[in-house]
């Protein structure tokens, strides 16, 4: 038995906001991409109830484009910890009409999820979702609340947000709303691969340095696959990298690295002078990217 | 994660001209926090403004509109480390109207840096920055008096601002000890992360290495132990049959097995026989941890409730009196009636009286029929039930509460308990 428990302090918090996240809403559920963000959300889940299982469903909206490794992993977690898992797809979405595939050079599926997800919080009811977002990531980040309440639209109105004081969570809502809610809103990157380094959390193999096809355009590494347009002169080839964000295949861009052990990646992460979300496609559309995507419901 | 790291919480504060922004995108590219594609980003927006220096202040200007109006507008956090500490920084705007700006980044803080414009000196804008500090009980101020290079590095204009600050420090609940004053240039970096050339007269530390060597042990309140209980964990397993694990994060001091303690509100004994932290089992948990424990015996205890130790009880009232600050459009008057959440209970509060409005420059109260946005009064309160608190002078966790509207849920405003 370990005598005196220092608490990591940044843990600790997380810890109290996903708890009450499980107290104060009735179909609360994590937003489960893949990520190391996510999968770092699940264990702090399973600490804030340990020995009971963790309260609430996963859901995973699948755009149909991700790496295969990611969803491999998604099933694995899941069986081994016995949790539930909602899995909604985007295709299904197109299928249905609501939304309408991007065509061209930058065309992806990422912007298309939210309709998908708006859809799956109505259909299954859920007032609360967890998300792994961090307020580190991106500027309009910075100032998104703990618990960020969002209406029938999904839709995120930053001049009128809740304050938040000490830790005093206010999730209270009518029928119809939901909470946003970001546990680990004061974690940064860094922080994140520490932990999972300290704690020993199994992460997707494409998070570490592997053989890939991939293509340059502008600047940036894009993986060749069937999902990403590709112009004919856009040479293919075999590159030692890999990702540090991941999101589905036609928004997340790679990395050249050797880094083939956590030990190497959080080495390479502390010396590290790309921003993580350099590395997203979907954000250097515009300067206000982000902030325009989040207005209309995107998590 | 970064356990050999001490963490520190800062909240700014200064008026819209001061260099609030430039300052915090110096402390970020000075410890090179700011990675290549933001300084490019930086380098890019700053040129098609037409500035000929590195416009810092567009690292933590995010949202949209403010940009346009080139103001920040809400508490935006941003994160920085140095080898021995993480930083977050609660950058919280300096107006007038946004009191209830500083407040909200503030409760979170152990310091504040309170930024003057060497220029103009301790204006009223410094005195509310400098009252809400007090009200809050930050355990350590930093003045950080700015744009030095404006008055040719004047050791006579910092010494003036010094003097006028003393005073307001001397009306202040705060010790001299809790007070530091720091010339600085946030547009050159003068004293920022290195000692300023054009100031020999200055013999401190510069900001950052003031920063780093504030403990977050001296800086956090050492009071008596508080368990509110957040959620009730029952595995209901085979290996876990009969658990029942009393959930929460620990404030104020430390718990151990085998401590007496006494559950509130129905003031029944038991003592604690195991504390858990996920799947280890430690004798003793610090402050600051968020554990489940077990009792000896079964007892009635659910969400809301508390657990403290039998030797230090708090207070158990329906009536209390505390001190408001409005933080939303929506005005408090006498007669209206609130959700009260203080930790995670909530109760039902009415206001009975405003007994004044106080005036957030040091100079006194008046009566007030209402509290309006930004306004800060004392107010008495008669509860559904009786909470279990403390003064917030005597433990901030246990005296705090937050009170939401019943319209539209909107958190309205926050209390500091008399």
């Amino acid at each position: 038995m370990n005598n005196l428990l220092i608490p990591n302090p940044k843990e600790a918090e997380s810890i109290h906001i996903i708890r009450e996240v499980a107290a104060q809403f009735e179909r609360p559920v994590l937003l489960f991409s893949g990520g190391k963000d996510s999968i770092t959300l699940v264990r702090l889940a399973q600490k804030a109830f340990y020995p009971a299982k963790i309260p609430f469903p996963l859901l995973h909206v699948d755009t149909g484009h991700n790496f295969p490794e990611t969803i491999e992993f998604r099933d694995k977690l899941v069986a081994e910890l016995g949790l539930e898992l909602i899995v909604r797809n985007v295709q299904d979405s197109i299928d249905q009409g609501k939304v309408r595939e991007e065509r061209g050079r930058y065309s992806s599926r990422n912007s298309l999820q939210t309709t998908t997800l708006l859809d799956a919080i109505e259909e299954l009811k859920f007032d609360a979702c967890i998300g792994g977002a961090r307020r580190d990531e991106e500027k309009a980040r910075a100032k998104e609340r703990v618990f960020s309440v969002r209406d029938d639209f999904g839709q995120w109105d930053e001049k009128n947000q809740r304050p938040e004081l000490f830790d005093m969570l206010n999730g209270k809502i009518h029928v119809g709303q939901n909470v946003r809610c970001f546990p680990i809103s004061n974690w940064t990157e860094l922080d994140v691969w520490e932990y999972i380094k300290a704690e020993n959390i199994e992460i997707p193999s494409i998070y570490f340095a592997h053989k890939r096809e991939v293509f340059f355009r502008d600047g940036m590494i894009w993986t060749a696959s069937e999902h990403v347009f590709r112009e004919e002169y856009e040479e293919v080839m075999e590159k030692m990298v890999r990702f540090r964000t991941v999101g589905d295949m036609t928004c997340t861009a790679a990395v050249l690295s050797e880094a083939v052990s956590l030990d190497d990646v959080v080495g390479e992460i502390r010396d590290s002078t790309i921003s993580e979300r350099g590395a997203r496609i979907d954000d250097k559309r515009s300067e206000a990217a982000m902030e325009t995507r989040k207005k209309v419901g995107y998590f | 994660m970064s356990e050999n790291r001490k963490l520190i919480k800062i909240a700014t504060a200064g008026s819209v001209d001061d260099g609030k922004s430039t300052l915090i995108g110096r402390l970020l590219y000075d410890t090179k926090s700011l990675t290549t594609d933001k300084i490019e980003a930086i380098e890019r927006s700053s040129k098609q403004r037409g500035y000929d220096y590195l416009d810092f202040s567009l690292a933590t200007d995010g949202l949209v509109a403010e940009r346009e109006q080139g103001i920040t507008i809400d508490v935006a956090h941003i994160y920085f480390n140095t080898n021995k500490t993480n930083f977050i920084v609660a950058d919280t705007p300096g107006h007038v109207e946004y009191t209830r700006n500083m407040v909200t980044g503030a409760s979170t803080s152990q310091v504040a840096i309170i930024l003057i414009d060497a220029r103009k000196g301790v204006i009223e804008q410094t005195f509310r920055h400098f009252f809400i500090a007090n009200l809050l009980r930050i355990s350590h101020v930093v003045v950080a008096i700015n744009k030095m290079d404006l008055v040719n590095y004047d050791e006579e204009v910092y010494l003036n601002i010094k003097k006028d600050f003393d005073e307001l420090v001397a009306k202040s609940d705060f010790a001299e000890d809790q007070i530091t004053f720091i010339p600085v240039s946030a547009l050159n970096g003068e004293n920022i992360a290195t000692k300023s050339k054009e100031m020999p007269w200055y013999v401190g530390n510069t900001l950052l290495d003031h920063l780093e060597v504030l403990e977050p042990a001296d800086l956090q309140e050492s009071s008596v132990a508080r368990f509110p209980i957040q959620y009730v964990i029952r595995p209901k397993t085979e290996a876990f049959h009969d658990f029942r694990g009393f959930s929460g994060k620990l404030y104020g001091g430390s718990l151990k097995v085998g401590d007496e303690v006494t559950l509130l509100p129905s003031l029944n004994t038991s003592k604690i026989k195991s504390i858990h932290f996920f799947d280890q089992e430690v004798e003793e948990a610090a402050p600051g941890s968020s554990i489940a424990v077990t009792l000896e015996t079964e007892v009635d205890l659910s969400r809301g409730d508390m657990l403290v130790k039998s030797d230090a009880i708090p207070k158990s009232e329906k009536q209390i009196t505390a001190t408001i600050c409005q933080v939303n459009r929506k005005e408090l008057r006498v007669g209206a009636k609130y959700i009260l959440q203080h930790g995670v209970n909530r109760v039902l509060a009415k206001v009975e009286q405003i007994e004044s409005r106080i005036h957030t420059d040091f100079s006194g109260k008046e009566e007030a029929e209402e509290l309006k946005l930004n306004d800060i009064g004392k107010v008495k309160f008669k509860l559904s039930k009786p909470i279990h608190f403390d003064s917030y002078q005597a433990n901030k966790s246990n005296g705090s509460f937050i009170l939401i509207e019943e319209g539209e849920f909107d958190t309205v405003s926050v209390g500091f308990i008399d």
